[in-house]
């Protein structure tokens, strides 16, 4: 049996990503993720692989499209105003089909804005990580056992979808620390990667890593054929957790840190005789559309609940369309509501 | 109580992020679920740093403790901060040599310890937050005093041990004052 | 002496202008790469600029890096594979301008690649544009009156500025106007790639070239005017190499 260690999410995370392989490391410090790289920068040099801090979030992004490119598992990590900074490098990554793991240790914005936990990048992670019509897979733990697990689907759908994957976590999951165990963390069968520039040998045609496509035929073909493939990874790779969606009259719906308040918040609202229900979004690219689909028909309404004015809360109307009301609750800036804050809500909402 | 929700608060450098970690280690050792959170930010050093922790027997939800069960406060500034929010029938643990009041509530139970005074009288200096813990623990009876030396060999790094004997020396001076 | 086309160049064809001395560094890349026996082994990162389909001519493994972020991507693939032989090939916009922070630090780090630098002192592929490395009073695009020292400040010199730091290993400029100076190129091309594989550090070599499409000349007036007015500014030479400092 293998013994439960205490990690911060932060650490834990880049445990996680040596111990599936991450041989590589690119890095900038900002708060609240530092640690992520404090820790990358004592192991690496002590398993064989290599941390490396850059001289800008610019030129670690860059760091990583090569070393992705010379076919090897390596990450980045950042907070919000980094990762501003990574998009331009994230649209190449996306547009030369290129793996590789982003860590978003989510902080408030816009701008410098602070350092307390956000959920404020969900339409960035999920929309826009650069310009173009892309995509990148985007998993939001909120523990940091699957902060773990995460890590490590994180890097098997990358190499098997050839794809960009972000883990969007928060101040608060990379600060906190919580029992993991190592030990049981289930792994993907990934695919050789025959497409890496790691020098002909002489013995095939030279590998392009590229994004550049000058004819629009060319272009359109290419970007359609992404699409096929972020299809499949709809259809196949959503997760989520629900809890007490049965007999739900009121759905909460949150990810993240914020799902845990959401879940304390409902345990209250049960032990008051209250019908509320969960559903935890786990990959937030691709959504989960399933569960809220089915609910759709039998709750009466949905609350949203994040750390920010209502970003992900799109997505949930987009599946709920019109079949019950979706309301929302928000803290931003780097606050984050309290259980009998939400419980409040959820009174209000049912009127009790 | 399925779950207990502590806070301990002080200064910066009073190794409140340590004690934090130590109980959360004791919790798993327990076989409980654990949770500890830290406040974080740019003023770490010299300014106000406090840390949530969560033992329980449930799954734990959210890890924040708005109202915790139990305050363990090494200065006046979280003291004063903290004191209100306690749960009623909580309990408070304060260092007496720091913080020149006591609670003026009556729904829960105080425990003033001269921690500071005692670490310097006994050459513990930079160990008041473990005899704080020892108070906690004799108040609380939260954890046996052998689970938390087993925590204390986890948390304490080997390079360290020889702080290892101060730290249970410390911890059973709060224990038994 | 029958001239072939260097193994290490694919058979498609430039797309460059008439007269632009891009084929040219080019095939002496390739030469060079063909002679050291390392295309096997030559992972290449093309930049954004008129150069940016150097991934389709250049017959090694290539990557089309971000614009300025070459060196960057040049030293994601060297640590990844410490046994290739990394090199990036950039126009003065990309390098000096939007990437040069990237370039400062592949010194500054003593990055194992090699940099060929291509200063024509103008932006070619989006029309003629102001470079960081355009002179005083040339005429561009957008310096219309020519460039004024007051507004735009001073040219950037590369070879001088990344010499200054203890990273680099090798830094010297040529130029590609004459048969003599192609052959100096080539030469310092050689010696840039091999001081590579000698594990010594960044080398560069900049490589003053004509844009006779931008600057409106002839492709032979181009060339005087690269002798007349950016040899001046942008003197031939060796900067910086280590291999003659521990020979002393």
């Amino acid at each position: 049996m293998s013994e439960k260690v205490l990690m911060k999410g932060n650490e834990a995370l880049a445990e996680a990503a040596i111990r599936c392989g991450c041989t590589h490391f690119f890095g900038y410090p900002i708060t609240p993720q530092t640690e992520l790289s404090e820790y990358m920068a004592k192991q690496m040099p002590k398993r064989g692989g290599l941390y490396l801090q850059a001289e800008s979030e610019i030129a670690a992004i860059n760091m990583v499209l090569g070393a992705a490119s010379a076919g090897v598992r390596v990450m980045t990590s950042s907070s919000s105003p980094g990762i501003s900074l990574k998009c331009e490098g994230i649209s190449y990554l996306i547009g030369s089909d290129l793996p590789c793991v982003i860590v978003n240790m989510q902080r408030g914005g816009p701008g410098l804005g602070g350092i307390q936990p956000a959920q404020s990048d969900y339409f960035q992670a999920t929309r826009a990580l650069g310009h173009g019509d892309g995509h990148a897979i985007v998993l939001a733990p909120a523990t940091v056992q699957e902060v773990v697990n995460t890590t490590t689907l994180a890097f098997d759908l990358a190499d098997i979808y050839r794809t960009p994957v972000m883990i969007l976590g928060d101040g608060a999951l990379g600060q906190m620390m919580e029992p993991i165990d190592f030990a049981e963390v289930p792994r993907r069968q990934c695919p050789a990667k025959d497409w890496a520039c790691t020098g002909t040998g002489m013995k095939r045609p030279h590998n392009i890593v590229n994004s550049l496509y000058i004819q629009p035929e060319d272009l359109e073909r290419l970007v359609e054929e992404r699409f096929e493939r972020y299809a499949k990874i709809e259809a196949e790779e959503a997760l989520w957790e629900e809890q007490n969606t049965e007999d739900t009259e009121l759905v909460l719906v949150a990810y993240g840190i914020t799902a845990r308040i959401a879940k304390s918040a409902m345990n209250m609202a049960r032990e008051k005789g209250l019908k509320v229900g969960l559903v935890r979004p786990i990959t937030l690219w691709p959504f989960p559309k399933k569960p809220l689909d089915k609910l759709s028909a039998t709750a009466k309404r949905f609350l949203c609940v994040e750390l920010s004015m209502g970003q992900m809360v799109e997505d949930v109307r987009l599946v709920v369309n019109g079949r019950a009301p979706v309301d929302f609750f928000g803290r931003t800036g780097g606050m984050l509501m309290t259980p009998a804050e939400l419980l409040a809500q959820i009174e209000e909402r049912m009127g009790k | 109580m399925s779950a207990t929700r502590m806070m301990l608060a002080g200064f910066g450098g009073q190794g409140i992020l340590f004690a934090g970690k130590l109980l959360a280690y004791a919790g798993m050792l327990a076989n409980k679920n654990v949770s500890w959170l830290p406040s974080y930010g740019p003023e770490m050093r010299g300014g106000t740093a406090n840390c949530a922790v969560i033992v329980s027997d449930e799954e734990i939800g959210s890890p924040l403790v708005p109202a915790p069960d139990v305050l363990l406060a090494l200065n006046l500034p979280s003291f004063e901060k903290f004191e209100p929010a306690v749960e009623a029938g909580g309990l408070i643990v304060f260092d007496s040599s720091l913080i020149p009041q006591t609670s003026q509530r009556t729904d829960v139970t105080v425990c003033a310890v001269n921690a500071t005074s005692m670490a310097s009288d006994e050459g513990l200096n930079g160990l008041a937050n473990m005899i704080m813990i020892g108070k906690f623990l004799r108040a609380s009876g939260l954890f046996d005093l052998d689970t938390v030396f087993r925590a204390l060999e986890k948390c304490v790094p080997p390079s360290k041990a020889a702080l290892l004997e101060k730290n249970k020396q410390a911890i059973s001076l709060g224990y038994n004052a | 002496m029958a001239i072939k086309r260097p193994h290490a160049l694919t058979d498609v064809e430039l797309h460059y202008c008439p007269g632009c001395t891009h084929g040219i560094v080019h095939r002496l890349v390739a030469e060079v790469i063909d002679e050291l026996g390392i295309e096997g082994k030559t992972v290449g990162v093309a930049p954004v600029g008129c150069s940016v389909f150097a991934y389709n001519y250049f017959n090694c493994d290539m990557i089309e890096a971000p614009h300025g972020r070459a060196p960057a991507v040049a030293t994601g693939v060297k640590r990844a594979r410490p046994e290739c032989a990394v090199f990036t090939y950039q126009g003065d916009g990309d390098l000096a301008a939007i990437g040069t922070a990237e370039t400062v630090h592949v010194g500054a780090r003593g990055e194992n690649i090699t940099i060929i630098f291509i200063n024509n002192a103008i932006y070619g592929m989006t029309g003629g544009q102001m470079a960081p490395t355009t002179i005083a009073n040339q005429v561009t695009t957008t310096t219309p009156y020519g460039r004024s020292l007051q507004v735009n400040g001073n040219p950037v010199k590369v070879c001088e500025m990344l010499a200054t730091l203890d990273g680099t290993a090798y830094a010297e400029r040529v130029s590609v106007d004459c048969v003599k100076n192609v052959m100096a190129a080539k030469k310092a091309i050689k010696k840039a790639f091999t001081m590579q594989l000698e594990g010594k550090g960044l080398s560069i070599v900049e490589v003053l070239s004509t844009c006779p499409t931008n600057w409106g000349l002839a492709p032979n007036a181009a060339m005087q005017w690269l002798r007349d007015n950016l040899m001046p500014v942008f003197p031939l030479g060796v900067y910086k190499d280590v291999s003659k400092e521990e020979s002393k």
